[in-house]
Formats: structure tokens, C-alpha cells, sequence
């Protein structure tokens, strides 16, 4: 592939609000952390946000500030920290660098947000272990090296259905949380705030789908590394009224794109899926390969997980237990193939990227053979490319640059 | 005048081949060596030995593509580049058509590409980030034993019996050899089995279909390898004439097919 062409990538006019409700967020979050009235909860991205913020709790996503060490390619020199006291390089590297920026004593909030110096002390610690088992083991060490409280829901994995047996169970596991955290709080839950909070977390996620949907479009308004950043509200905004302003904003503008024909990628050719967590500390990079190919990266698994059809405000608690059953990321592989070839004809993808990220095992869908069957099924060539989200001692640039054109010029050769 | 001849420059990690073809696409010069710390010195020389070798120079020169590693560091001879996937699937169609399995084995790593009879590319996998499998693994291996590769596949042609490595890590590998002298196993056996753990470590990337075609530098030097991978598989395998030069014939034919199909001598040196 010729070098010489320049990446084409339009940049989202909405950019300058998110930074600014973000910053906001994480403003109001270390206010919280000093206010003696206030009282702040670390939760897990898929864990019980909407009962935490219904009661009072300002909530701190680690995965959230593990991701911005990634970003800013912090990470990498702070994983060693997390070694030494015994976190092996292969565990997850959201992990590994989070706790090696506290055993360090820096964030990458310090650098962004003048007046900020690191993530809120918590006062409670809420899990899901939806997601993987490391999020657990992540909050305990918290839990002991700040001697708070740490709770949490153990979630059932690797089921098809979400049937009604486990959201029984979880929604019994989501009720067995409330004593702790009124005791904490110092207030009862109110049924009808957290009808509220529901809501606007359903509304939020309808909002974000719909945002993510607009790059079934052709040429897509939208990829998947744009949707890596702007993704932030739904993770940490969700069942707030700023996360829903903000994606209406958003979808205005992609809509508008759409009406315009104008592509995110500049002469779109060829479609891309990407199933797996992005290399956060080469988004720009992998953003402008894609480009200079002429290829979209539109639409991913990733993003597309913080979209919860299931909370129902009249139901608060049980759909709860529902939407975080749903995730994509706790299904069998059936579910999980079934959902990626309805994408794939949603979207008129060409091809599918896996990334295998080395230490996260859960959001590596390459390991159990699915390539392979979804390629003989669907007839979609897919390649995959190794790497990490967090530890760039995992990534090597120029295998991936050459797995990467070397798919596109397989896609040329195949049109 | 002489006729226009066509350039393929595969800029590896470890070692930089150059190829000329004429017009029919027929390998008439070729050149090889260490890549070394200086890309563009070695490119030069390598262009230079390979269009003497064809009894041409510069200016016959009607096309050239990079591939390889260093593929756009070559900019003074060309800015055209594909990868070596594309180009090492290019050179083996040319030398054997239909549906083939190719495996590619080079200094830094490793590759299973397959193509269907037309010679498009069904798929294709890399080896991981790693030196199981890679010519890499058998020069730690000669340094570590101090016998040099070609007396290594002398040494396992004598073997009697193999000792298997039980490892992928060529670290750990290198103290079970040492581990196996100590215990004064028979060294022609200790080295059939680093063959074996190398060969093993490829042919597990992927399945392979009938026709399998072996290329790279690797494969070149180490005929025992081919050997024993014909052994592996069960049925004998394909090389290519010059089974270190598929990449740059490759990319070679890319140049020549961008003439043909443009109609245009792009003249670019
Ligand atoms: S899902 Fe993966 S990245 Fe996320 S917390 Fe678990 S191991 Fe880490």
C-alpha cells in the first residue's frame, strides 16, 4: 500500500461539550471526595450506577481513569509498580496500572483538570463481576489499602439466555446492597429517585444506540475510535441529565453528517467491524491507518455494550438485574455470534479486526475459535491482530500495520 | 537498447533481497544480505549486485515496489509498496498455480497464507509476538550450542533418536538444551528436536490445505527443515526456486503488473 496519502478524518463539532461535561463530572466528583456531607462509591462500568447515584453517591468509574492511563501512555510505566507487590504483567492491565498510578501517587486527572491530584477517595466500593473475576480482586486490594468497605454483585457467566432464574439472582444480589449503602449514605433509598434515574439511564443508552446506529449509514458519519472517546458520558454519566443533553447534541450533528453524505473516513471503501477493546495508547495511530486504507472502522462490540435496552423505570431493580445480565461480554458464545452476525448485516460490514488483547482474556473473543466459525458462516474475512489495551509492551506497531494492510489489500483483491 | 526490467525490494528485518525480472516476470538478478543498521546502504548494494547480475542498470529499471519490514524506507528507490503477505502470495502463485498453502519462514517471523486457484487470498496469519517458530529461535539456538546452522542440519540428519523441547519460550528452550547436554544426551538428537520444536511452532498456526509451498530465507538455508516439515505434514512439499526470494519476486511482479495495467513506464528511479 502506497505511504504517501494523508489519514482523512472529520473531526465531531460535539467534541468541545463532551470535554466539557466530563470535566465537570470529574470537577464535582473531587468536590464530592472534600465535602464532609458528600459521600463517593467506586462502581464497576457495568455495576449498580443508577442505585449508587438514586442515593446520593457522587460515582468514580476506575475503568474509567485506568482507560485515560492508557490514553496518555501512562500506563505502560506504571504496570511494573503494580508488579512488584505481586500483579502479574498477564493480569488485566487496567488493573495493574491503576493501582501502579496510586502506588505512585499520579493520575492523568492532575494533568487535565488543574486543581485535581488523583481519583476521589471512596467511601464505598461497588463491583459487578459481570465483566471479568480481575474487577473484583481490582476494589479488594482498594478496599484493604484504604480500609473501605467493598461489595458486589457475582454475576453468572457464559449463558445464552437471560432467563428469569438469573435475574432472580442478581436482582436479589442488587437488593442485598441497599442496607450497606444506606448505612453509608445515611439515607434510606427512595423508590421513586431511582425510577428517575432509571429512566434517564434508558434514555441515555436509547440515545447512545442511536449514535452509534447512524454509522449503518454509508459512508458512516461516526467510527468506532470517535465513538472510543465519546462514549465517555454513557459510561460515567449514566442517569444524568447531562449524559442525555449531550448525546441529542451528538446525534444532531451525526444526523445532519448523514444527510450530507459526509463520511468519517474520507472515500470510504471498505467496512470494518472491530471486536475487542481498542489499544487505548494508539487510538490516533489506528484511527489514521484505517484511513489512509480508505477503510472505517464503524462500528465495534465495545461501544455498542453500553447500550441497555432493558432498564425499565416501573420495574427499577429487576431490570437492572436484566440490563447487566444482557451485556454482551458475560454471554456464551452463541449468544455472542448470533448478535456479531446481526451487526454485520446491519452495518454492510466487509471485514471483522480481533483484537486479542493480551490481559484481558474476557474481551478477547479470538481465543475460542469464533473466527473461524462466523468466517464459514457469514463468508466475512476477519483478521486478527495481537495487542493490549493498557500495556504497549504487548503492542508491536509494525505487525500490526502489516496485519492490517495486508487485510485491506485481501479485501481489494476480493471486491 | 536493453529491454525494461521490473525491481522487488524485500526490506526484512533480518536480511534485504533484492529481485529483477523481465518482462515475462522471469527472475533474471537477485541479490541478498544483512539488513543491517543502514536500510538504504544495504538496498543500494543489493540493487546494484542484482541489476548486474541481470546485466542491466538503473535506467532500464521500468518499475520498482518495497515490501518488507523496511519497506518505506526505500523512498530514493521507490514510494510504491505492498505488503509481504501480498508479495510472498504473489511470488508463490507465480511459481504454482492453483489453491496453495504457503508457509513462510523468516528471520523475524512467520506466515501461513492461503490462496485460492485464482491466487487471491482466502487468509492469512502471523506469528505472535514471539521467536517460537522463527528463524530467530534456531540462530539463539546455534550461538548457544556454538555450531553453525549448516552443521546443525548435517548434525540432525545423524540423529538417532529425538528430544523433544517441551517449551515455547526460546529462553526457556535454550536451558533445556543445556539442561540435556548436562545430562549427556547424544547432540545430533538435541538438535533434531529444536528442528522439530520450530517446525511445530509454525505448522500449529494454522491447517493447511493439500498443496503447501515452503518460502523464506529459513527454508533456504535449512534443507533439514523442509525435510522434516514434508514429514510433519505427510506428504511432500513445494519450494520454490529461489524459496528466499519469493517477497521481493513478489514485489517485483506487483511493479510489472502496475506497467502492464497502466500501460505506463513509470520510470521511477
Ligand atoms: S474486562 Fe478486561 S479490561 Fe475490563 S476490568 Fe476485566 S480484565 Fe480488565
Amino acid at each position: 500500500m502506497a505511504q504517501e496519502k494523508q489519514p482523512q478524518r472529520k473531526k465531531i463539532e460535539a467534541t468541545g461539550q463532551m470535554m466539557k461535561i466530563m470535566s465537570d463530572y470529574f470537577y464535582d466528583l473531587n468536590d464530592a471526595a472534600k465535602a464532609p456531607d458528600r459521600k463517593v462509591a467506586w462502581c464497576t462500568s457495568v455495576g449498580p450506577a443508577e442505585l449508587l447515584r438514586a442515593m446520593g453517591f457522587a460515582v468514580h468509574f476506575p475503568e474509567n481513569h485506568a482507560a485515560m492511563l492508557g490514553a496518555t501512555r501512562m500506563a505502560t510505566e506504571l504496570i511494573p509498580e503494580a508488579t512488584t507487590i505481586g500483579y502479574s504483567p498477564d493480569i488485566c492491565s487496567y488493573l495493574t496500572a491503576d493501582i501502579g498510578a496510586y502506588l505512585k501517587g499520579v493520575s492523568p486527572l492532575a494533568k487535565a483538570y488543574p486543581g485535581i491530584e488523583a481519583p476521589p477517595r471512596p467511601d464505598i466500593l461497588v463491583y459487578n463481576t459481570n465483566q471479568c473475576r480481575d474487577v473484583q480482586d481490582w476494589f479488594s486490594w482498594y478496599a484493604k489499602e484504604l480500609d473501605v468497605p467493598c461489595i458486589g454483585i457475582t454475576s453468572p457467566k457464559n449463558f445464552t439466555n437471560v432467563t428469569d432464574i438469573l435475574i432472580d439472582d442478581v436482582t436479589r444480589q442488587i437488593e442485598a446492597l441497599i442496607p450497606t449503602l444506606e448505612k453509608i449514605s445515611g439515607q434510606p433509598l427512595e423508590l421513586q429517585r431511582l425510577r428517575e434515574t432509571v429512566a434517564l439511564s434508558r434514555e441515555c443508552t436509547e440515545l447512545w444506540r442511536q449514535v452509534l446506529e447512524t454509522a449503518a449509514a454509508s459512508p458512516a458519519p461516526l467510527t468506532f475510535f470517535d465513538g472510543t472517546i465519546h462514549m465517555g458520558p454513557a459510561v460515567v454519566l449514566r442517569g444524568t441529565r447531562q449524559a442525555v443533553d449531550y448525546y441529542q447534541q451528538l446525534l444532531t450533528e451525526l444526523t445532519q453528517r448523514m444527510t450530507d453524505k459526509v463520511g468519517a473516513v474520507d472515500s470510504e471503501k471498505h467496512r470494518i467491524y472491530w471486536e475487542g477493546m481498542p489499544v487505548w495508547g494508539r487510538l490516533r495511530q489506528h484511527s489514521e491507518l484505517f484511513a489512509e486504507l480508505q477503510a472505517s472502522v464503524l462500528v465495534s462490540t465495545y461501544c455498542s455494550s453500553w447500550i441497555f435496552p432493558d432498564f425499565d423505570a416501573k420495574d427499577p431493580i429487576r431490570s437492572m438485574a436484566k440490563a447487566y445480565l444482557g451485556l454482551f461480554i458475560v454471554r456464551s458464545d452463541s449468544y455472542k455470534e448470533e448478535y456479531i452476525k446481526e451487526m454485520l448485516r446491519k452495518f454492510h460490514i466487509d471485514g471483522i479486526i480481533y483484537h486479542d488483547a493480551k490481559t484481558c482474556p474476557c474481551n478477547s473473543n479470538s481465543r475460542y475459535g469464533m473466527p473461524q466459525r462466523l468466517e464459514k458462516e457469514t463468508g466475512i474475512p476477519s483478521q486478527v491482530i495481537s495487542g493490549d489495551l493498557n500495556d504497549l509492551r504487548c503492542v508491536s506497531d509494525e505487525q500490526t500495520r502489516t496485519n492490517v494492510e495486508a487485510f485491506i489489500e485481501q479485501l481489494e483483491e476480493r471486491r | 537498447m536493453t529491454e525494461p526490467v521490473y525491481v522487488g525490494l524485500d526490506m526484512g528485518a533480518s536480511r534485504t533481497k533484492v529481485a529483477v525480472i523481465d518482462r515475462h516476470g522471469v527472475l533474471i538478478g537477485h541479490a541478498v544480505k544483512k539488513s543491517g543498521i543502514d536500510f538504504a546502504a544495504t538496498a543500494t548494494f543489493c540493487l546494484d549486485a542484482s541489476l548486474e547480475m541481470a546485466g542491466v542498470n538503473r535506467d532500464d529499471i521500468s518499475d520498482a515496489v518495497a515490501t518488507g519490514y523496511g519497506r518505506n524506507n526505500v523512498a530514493f528507490v521507490t514510494e510504491k509498496s505492498k505488503t509481504e503477505i501480498g508479495c510472498h502470495a504473489k511470488g508463490c502463485h507465480y511459481s504454482f498455480a492453483g489453491e496453495i498453502t504457503i508457509i513462510d519462514i523468516g528471520g523475524q517471523d512467520n506466515k501461513i497464507i492461503k490462496l485460492d486457484a485464482e491466487g487471491r487470498r482466502d487468509s492469512f496469519k502471523m506469528n505472535r509476538k514471539c521467536a517460537a517458530g522463527t528463524g530467530a529461535f534456531l540462530e539463539e539456538m546455534s550461538s548457544r550450542l556454538d555450531i553453525p546452522l549448516d552443521e546443525m542440519n548435517n548434525l540432525a540428519r545423524q540423529a538417532t533418536e529425538m528430544i523433544k523441547l517441551g517449551s515455547y519460550c526460546t529462553v526457556f528452550s535454550a536451558t533445556e538444551v543445556l539442561e540435556n547436554i548436562r545430562h549427556g544426551k547424544p547432540v545430533a538428537d538435541i538438535i533434531k528436536g529444536i528442528f522439530y520444536s520450530m517446525i511445530q511452532r509454525v505448522l500449529e498456526m494454522d491447517s493447511l490445505t493439500e498443496k503447501v509451498v515452503l518460502s523464506g530465507g529459513v527454508v533456504a538455508h535449512n534443507p533439514y527443515l523442509v525435510e522434516m516439515a514434508a514429514e510433519l505434514i505427510g506428504r511432500p512439499v513445494l519450494i520454490p526456486e529461489f524459496p528466499q526470494f519469493t517477497g521481493a519476486h513478489g514485489a517485483a511482479l506487483y511493479a510489472l503488473d502496475a506497467v502492464t495495467n497502466t500501460g505506463e513506464d513509470s520510470k521511477k528511479l
